[in-house]
């Protein structure tokens, strides 16, 4: 789960990371008490989107920038109703955009110099990893790319946490001394308190900076959270913002259904991730262009597949359905019945290929076949996924 | 013979008697495994009835393994709990514990990694469809089945399989059992990020079993388990290697169902992995379609026989 930049700074402030004064709004009325909040002179103005490239977007009016520099407040307040409620796209939200809902004031720092850091898990370790460079404000996977050596990484024994030894180490690398270094020390402490407390898949701060009087500031917040945690963290859950989901990926998790849609013209519907992931790969592979992925997952019921059939339908792209199930202790018969039941109750036009096998499979067939319905089948996964895409073709 | 588990081996299920722990228990006594004791602390001295089956249930690990000789466990406990169950069955010296539980925090499993270190246990998942070794009997009854795999798709034979994804592992062993091609062994590792147990380590196995013959391995996006496989298989084995991904189509920073299976970088992509499959010579599966069929080619390409 990822949450808006201002709600990160707000859980930096918590856990003793330190960020430029701020305040988020909503209207236009809010922008007033936000900004009332911070003291006059320069502001920043940040539009609140769960996609980065903010800055350098375009709003879909044309008016630049979804990040910007004001002199004054009142020109603060000026570009904020320029931002909210239009729609921002950038090199992460795809050309559909993100509508802005909520705009950020911050005060704009005097910035001495700009850092990275990030913790993230280290899958080759197990370990918790932080990540740090002297290169700030950059995309970091180009400097990792060009000057590796400026990439600093200190791995956390779990059993043991951060070491003092670990946390000295790498400020000694970032080159900070006096009271910058014993502010980023205190920050870096802080922060992985965070990371580890909340269950965060992953913090980072890009830009870190440093300003003129020493202080060290986390610029801009990104955090995202473990899934599987959030049972034990309602109040991190209660961050969610259902304005930066996809409907229909939010009407597929309320039916147990795992959906990402994508922007191609088959849909699918299959059970497991892995089988779902190479059934987008087939349909590539010969020629045609993936609309979702879709796992039903191990246990399927008639309604989860009526359920399904109706979100993927709601893609208005969609122009023909692969179905693709292995049921291994799933009975295909229930699958079978499942889709006869959605292909009735939704009046299906579209073309629909379906590739079943497993258990029950002579009964899920001929249950298909006995429905009156106009569904191909498919006896491999391979000549399923030729004839959907001849179909859409 | 076979890796990790034979017909011989006695298992108990951690969560018997839970609704998803205990239809799997059934499946596995129909299939012919030795489950010889469920354990659900507060249900010590109950018995899971199945047919002519009647397991003891016992309240810890420990207890479980002193009154039946089960060397190893399955986990069907719910997610909230499982790290601690993991935990049990490491601390009471299990020689192997498979976590079939999806869903289990990362730190949660951050932290049982580090302590599972220099413990004789291994662990295999977590969010994983298990291990199979079929056994001779019809549609390969009489072998050990641990975890949610279709036991009947199986047949007992010299092909190892290894892969994070359940139903593509299940879609190759049905595509070598039509074949006529039998499975020593067969290992779903689990999609999580953190596992216990990865695709090097079973492929190692599978390389110093002499009765498998060639390996499938299946993988996906997300990290570089696949990576180091391919590179120690070029420098160690000389068995014949077949490999698939999941995921080409896959946009980068999106999660596609496992937890682990997410592009991250340039490096965990599935172009990035199959080059490196080519470039260490193993035959890549252009579709999951092609996956039995690729071993064949590689087996055929080194004179090995499959069967």
């Amino acid at each position: 789960m990822n949450i808006h930049e201002y709600q990160a700074k707000a859980l930096f402030e918590n856990y003793g990371v330190p960020v430029p004064k701020g305040a988020a709004a909503t209207s236009v009325e809010g922008f007033v008490t936000a900004l009332a909040q911070l003291p006059e002179g320069p502001t920043m103005v940040k539009s609140q989107i769960h996609a980065g490239g903010r800055g350098k977007g375009t709003f879909t009016d044309g008016f630049k920038g979804g990040v910007k520099f004001c002199r004054t407040k009142a020109e603060a307040r000026d570009l904020a109703g320029k931002m909210l409620g239009n729609t921002l796209v950038t090199a992460q939200t795809g050309p559909a955009g993100r509508k802005v809902q909520t705009i950020y004031f911050t005060v704009a720092s005097d910035i001495k110099k700009e850092y990275y850091l990030a913790i993230l898990l280290d899958r080759a370790t197990s370990r918790p990893v932080i990540v740090a460079s002297t290169e700030g404000g950059v995309e970091i996977e180009k400097v990792a790319h060009q000057t590796p050596e400026k990439i600093f990484k200190v791995f956390v024994d779990p059993a043991y946490g951060l070491a003092d030894f670990q946390v000295r180490d790498l400020i000694f690398q970032l080159g900070f001394t006096g009271a910058e270094a014993k502010n980023a020390n205190r920050l870096i402490r802080a922060l992985f308190k965070l990371y580890w407390e909340t269950d965060a898949a992953m913090v980072e701060i890009n830009p870190l900076i440093t300003t003129p009087t020493g202080d060290v500031l986390a610029l801009d917040a990104k955090v995202s959270f473990d899934d599987n945690a959030l049972f034990r963290h309602p109040d991190i859950l209660a961050l969610r913002d259902l304005n930066e989901e996809d409907p229909k990926e939010i009407e597929a998790s309320n039916h147990a259904l795992n959906y990402i849609a994508l922007d191609g013209t088959i849909a699918c519907l299959v059970n497991g991730a892995g089988l779902a992931m190479s059934t987008m790969d087939i349909i590539k592979h010969f020629g045609g262009n993936p609309a979702n992925f879709l796992d039903v997952g191990g246990g399927a019921t008639k309604e989860q597949v009526v359920a399904a059939f109706k979100i993927i339908l709601g893609d208005p792209n969609v122009k023909g359905i692969f179905v693709n199930i292995f049921g291994g202790i799933m009975d295909c018969n229930v699958i079978a019945a499942g889709i006869v039941q959605a292909v009735k109750d939704v009046g299906l036009k579209l073309p629909l290929v379906v590739r079943l096998e497993g258990n029950n499979v002579a009964a899920g067939k001929a249950t298909l076949a006995q429905s009156g319905l106009t569904i191909v089948s498919g006896d491999s996964m391979a000549d399923a996924a030729q004839k959907i895409v001849k179909l859409v073709a | 013979m076979a890796i990790l588990i034979t017909p011989e081996t006695k298992i108990l299920v951690q969560g018997i008697t839970g609704d998803f722990g205990g239809r799997h228990a059934r499946l596995s006594l129909d299939y012919g495994t030795k489950v010889v004791a469920g354990v659900t602390p507060g249900k010590g001295g109950q018995f899971f009835e199945h047919g002519a089956h009647r397991v003891p249930i016992f309240n810890s690990v420990p207890e479980a393994m002193r009154a039946t000789g089960a060397t190893v466990s399955a986990i069907f406990v719910p997610p909230p709990y499982a790290a601690d169950a993991i935990l049990e069955g490491v601390d009471a010296g299990l020689a192997l514990v498979v976590a079939i539980t999806e869903g289990i925090p990362v730190k949660d499993m951050i932290r049982v990694k580090r302590a599972m270190q220099g413990r004789p246990t291994r662990l295999v998942g977590p969010n994983c469809p298990g291990v199979v070794t079929p056994g001779a009997g019809p549609d390969s009854s009489g072998g050990c089945r641990i975890g949610i795999a279709p036991g009947y798709i199986h047949k007992k034979g010299h092909v190892g399989v290894v892969s994070r994804s359940g139903t593509l592992t299940y879609e190759a062993v049905y595509q070598l059992t039509t074949r006529g091609l039998g499975q020593s062994t067969c290992v779903g590792i689990g999609g999580d990020p953190v596992n216990g147990t990865s695709h090097l380590d079973v492929l190692k196995m599978f390389n110093d079993d002499p009765d498998t013959a060639g390996m499938i391995m299946i993988g996906e996006i997300g990290g570089t388990a696949e990576v180091d496989a391919a590179r120690w298989l070029k420098a160690n084995c000389r068995k014949p290697v077949a490999g698939f991904i999941a995921g080409a189509t896959a946009p980068a920073g999106r999660r596609m169902g496992h937890a682990g299976a997410i592009v991250g970088g340039t490096e965990d992509t599935a172009a990035a992995k199959i080059a490196v499959f080519r470039e260490c010579g193993i035959e890549v599966a252009v579709t999951p379609s092609d996956m039995a069929d690729a071993l064949i080619r590689a087996a055929a390409a080194k004179g090995v026989k499959l069967s």
